[in-house]
């Protein structure tokens, strides 16, 4: 059961994230609940590739007894970390041009395209 | 070479359409062209007649958008009022709309396999 | 020659080269680089189309990155591909024709569209960025990279919208819509990868189809890809992004992004049809997706009738368009276990469908194009204040005629060969749909109708004496697109021999996907 423990943070991540983007009113806050998601799929990725009593997969340390953990995850995780990097920048210059042209980052005021 | 389209339950082909769209377009030519040629250019027999009123100017009587499908927009009003409250543009109905589908489509994907 | 066995890759890597070379260019001469653009973009349309011969002539080809040879998918006796693959079949290499073709008439347009001078470099350098991303997700075999390719597309496409962003407020509150909605999308797509990574360690689209059982992950797995990537794709009820979006953006952009959309659809049919074919119940799922053809053919256009602005109009329309896709594709799913009922239907509603996608992309494009013109000339896009513009600008209204013409479905044109496709099929599975398409085409003509009796006819107008028609090279491009148009309509079953059928018939047959990557049974 304690084993399931990265899979519940996980979850949580997820959950926190998409009650910000349902319910939040702020832009910045918008951005910060995207980069939430982020990071729980992050967790998800790399969580994925343990396996029991492993240890760090280095090609030239390859053990003879325990077995090393799956160092594909690890790659994937890399690649999505550096995209969350470009997306949270984009979204936050998004956020600053909407507030040099309207004055205000609240949604209620953000809406002229609606119909 | 005559292009058919072959549908499950027959076949569409545009060149013969096209042909046939000349033959008879040639055929009402000709018959359009049999009628009156005499009238006087630039009487009061060139003019639109609009039931004696007076004209207005010919820029003022261009119907712009808002005066267009008017009718259509009443009647069906009771429809057209929740359709447009709904498209808010407000981006938390985005999210929520997303999180309703997704959750009803796997409900029935877990449901009926 | 050699170079003929690397043309995936350099489809891919000649526009990538040329995106980051762009802005070099642009420092040395400011009018060079909308043709050192228009090269790189020549150049992989040349390759996709000897691509293509290939493709329909021998059979689907693969490519793997690093091999001594490229089509070395098992190295050394071992059972799964290790290396990132990637595989065209004939539906992956139609999908990058339309892209191919579209960017490049995009790109010519966009020689006189574009006159900011201080960003324009940033313009070209992301239009090719769009372009390889597209191109990636289309020729992908792995679908780690497909979701890589994917977040280039949406990061490409949202800094793109936000071009007049610097002088407006609206562009940008459109692009910070289009990314919320893009990354929320992008996310849930890696979520369902690493559910199939972490039950099957595999990442390759054909070593995946051939270890999947249907368990319970897997249930979950295609519940949220089928959410996520239709609301990519602008099905109703998650269409709301679309009309801002294509509306803010500049008329070549929103041309691409509607192909982007396309692409999506491709996307949902590589895995329902390729990833799980027959092990799914298909008549659930086809069902669902029919439900969101209907949803999206009548809402698109009942809002699109009641629009003030040119381009959310198009833009609704656009939406029911793509319900004629998921439609025509859904009866084929639903069909897909029953031999009769395929044979009898089900294959002609599935290249109705596929027919459908690329002429969607044409016709849809040329009217972006054409509203693009009417905004360069007037400098509004409200339909109260234009009016009489035929008389100024005769060529656009030819091209108008022709666009709208071909979408509603009226012959001789394109539309109505593919909804003729659909309507036929379709009425066999169950009348009341086809019923439904037919009364949502009228609507769109209805729609149309409207736009041109506001915009172009009427008596000239004073404030638009000194209108004159728009440069050449947008006239070209315009022309361009109605002489495939044209040519599309008058020969349908050209195109549907030798284009739809084969890349039909590739969603069907999984078994050939998988043995060309894994050699055999």
């Amino acid at each position: 059961m304690i084993g399931n423990f990265p899979y519940i943070t996980v979850m949580i991540y997820i959950g926190c994230g998409i009650y910000i983007l349902m319910f939040q009113r702020n832009l910045i806050k918008l951005a910060i609940g995207l980069n939430l998601i982020e990071n729980g799929m992050n967790l998800f990725l790399i969580t994925l590739g343990y396996r029991k009593g492993g240890v760090a997969p280095i090609y030239t340390q390859a053990p003879v007894g325990p077995v090393m953990v799956l160092p594909t995850p690890q790659a994937l995780t890399l690649t999505s970390i550096v995209i969350g990097v470009a997306t949270s920048a984009l979204i936050l210059s998004m956020a600053m041009m909407i507030y040099k042209h309207y004055g205000s980052i609240d949604l209620d005021e953000v809406r002229r395209l609606r119909g | 070479m005559l292009g058919l389209l072959e549908t499950g339950s027959g076949f569409w082909s545009a060149i013969v359409w096209v042909i046939l769209i000349l033959i008879i377009g040639s055929i009402v030519y000709y018959i359009r062209n049999k009628g009156e040629k005499s009238y006087k250019k630039n009487t009061n027999q060139d003019k639109p007649f609009i039931s004696g009123n007076p004209e207005t100017t010919k820029e003022g009587s261009h119907l712009n958008e808002n005066h267009l499908y008017w009718g259509f927009m009443e009647a069906l009003k009771s429809y057209y009022d929740p359709l447009v409250k709904i498209h808010t543009g407000d981006i938390n109905d985005y999210s929520g709309w997303i999180v309703i589908i997704t959750a009803i489509i796997l409900i029935i994907v877990e449901v009926r396999g | 020659m050699k170079i003929f066995d690397h043309i995936p890759a350099l489809i891919v890597a000649v526009p990538l080269l040329a995106a980051f070379l762009a802005p070099v260019v642009g420092r040395i001469n400011k009018k060079a680089i909308g043709i050192f653009t228009l090269i790189a973009l020549a150049i992989s349309l040349i390759f996709t189309i000897i691509l293509a011969f290939r493709v329909f002539s021998i059979g689907p080809q693969v490519y793997v990155f690093g091999e001594k040879f490229p089509s070395l998918t098992l190295p050394s006796g071992l059972k799964f591909p290790i290396r990132i693959i990637f595989q065209i079949d004939a539906l992956g290499i139609f999908m990058g024709l339309i892209t191919a073709v579209l960017s490049f008439l995009a790109a010519f347009y966009s020689l006189a569209f574009i006159n900011k001078k201080d960003i324009t470099y940033n313009y070209y350098s992301l239009l090719l960025l769009l372009t390889v991303s597209m191109f990636g997700m289309v020729l992908t075999g792995d679908i780690f990279n497909f979701f890589v390719f994917f977040e280039i597309a949406s990061m490409s496409s949202v800094a793109l919208i936000c071009y007049r962003g610097t002088d407006f407020g609206e562009p940008a509150e459109a692009a910070f819509k289009y990314m919320v909605v893009s990354s929320i999308s992008a996310l849930m797509v890696l979520f369902a990868i690493s559910i199939y990574y972490g039950q099957y360690d595999v990442l390759n689209i054909a070593a995946l189809a051939k270890a999947i059982q249907y368990s319970q992950l897997d249930k979950i797995a295609l519940g949220i890809l089928l959410s996520v990537l239709a609301m990519k794709a602008g099905a109703v009820p998650m269409h709301m992004w679309t009309p801002d979006a294509y509306s803010e953006a500049p008329a070549p952009i929103a041309m691409i992004l509607v192909a982007a959309s396309q692409v999506s659809l491709y996307a949902i049919f590589r895995i329902v049809f390729t990833l799980y074919n027959i092990k799914l119940n298909t008549l659930t799922i086809g069902w669902i997706m029919i439900i969101f053809g209907v949803l999206s053919m009548f809402v698109g256009v009942t809002m699109a009738i009641i629009q003030k602005d040119i381009k959310r109009l198009i833009a609704y329309n656009a939406v029911s368009q793509t319900g004629y896709i998921l439609l025509g594709v859904g009866v084929g799913l639903a069909v897909l276990t029953n031999p009769i009922a395929l044979q009898r239907y089900g294959i002609v509603a599935i290249e109705g469908g596929i027919f459908q996608i690329i002429n969607c992309a044409i016709y849809e494009g040329l009217l972006f194009l054409t509203a693009g013109a009417l905004f360069f000339k007037t400098g509004t896009r409200n339909l109260d204040k234009m009016g009489g513009l035929a008389h100024y600008m005769k060529y656009t209204t030819i091209f108008f005629i022709i666009g709208v013409a071909a979408i509603s479905g009226l012959p001789p044109f394109n539309g109505f060969a593919s909804k003729l496709l659909i309507y036929e099929s379709v009425y066999k599975f169950n009348p009341l749909l086809s019923i439904i398409a037919m009364v949502v085409s009228i609507l769109t003509l209805a729609s149309f109708i409207k736009v041109f009796n506001s915009a172009f006819l009427g008596p000239k107008l004073s404030q638009f004496k000194e209108v004159k028609e728009v440069p050449p090279s947008m006239i070209l491009a315009m022309a361009v697109l109605s002489c495939i148009i044209i040519f599309f309509g008058l020969f349908p079953d050209l195109i549907v021999k030798n284009l739809v059928h084969p890349a039909v018939m590739s969603l069907i047959e999984q078994f050939k996907y998988t043995s060309t990557v894994l050699g055999g049974m």
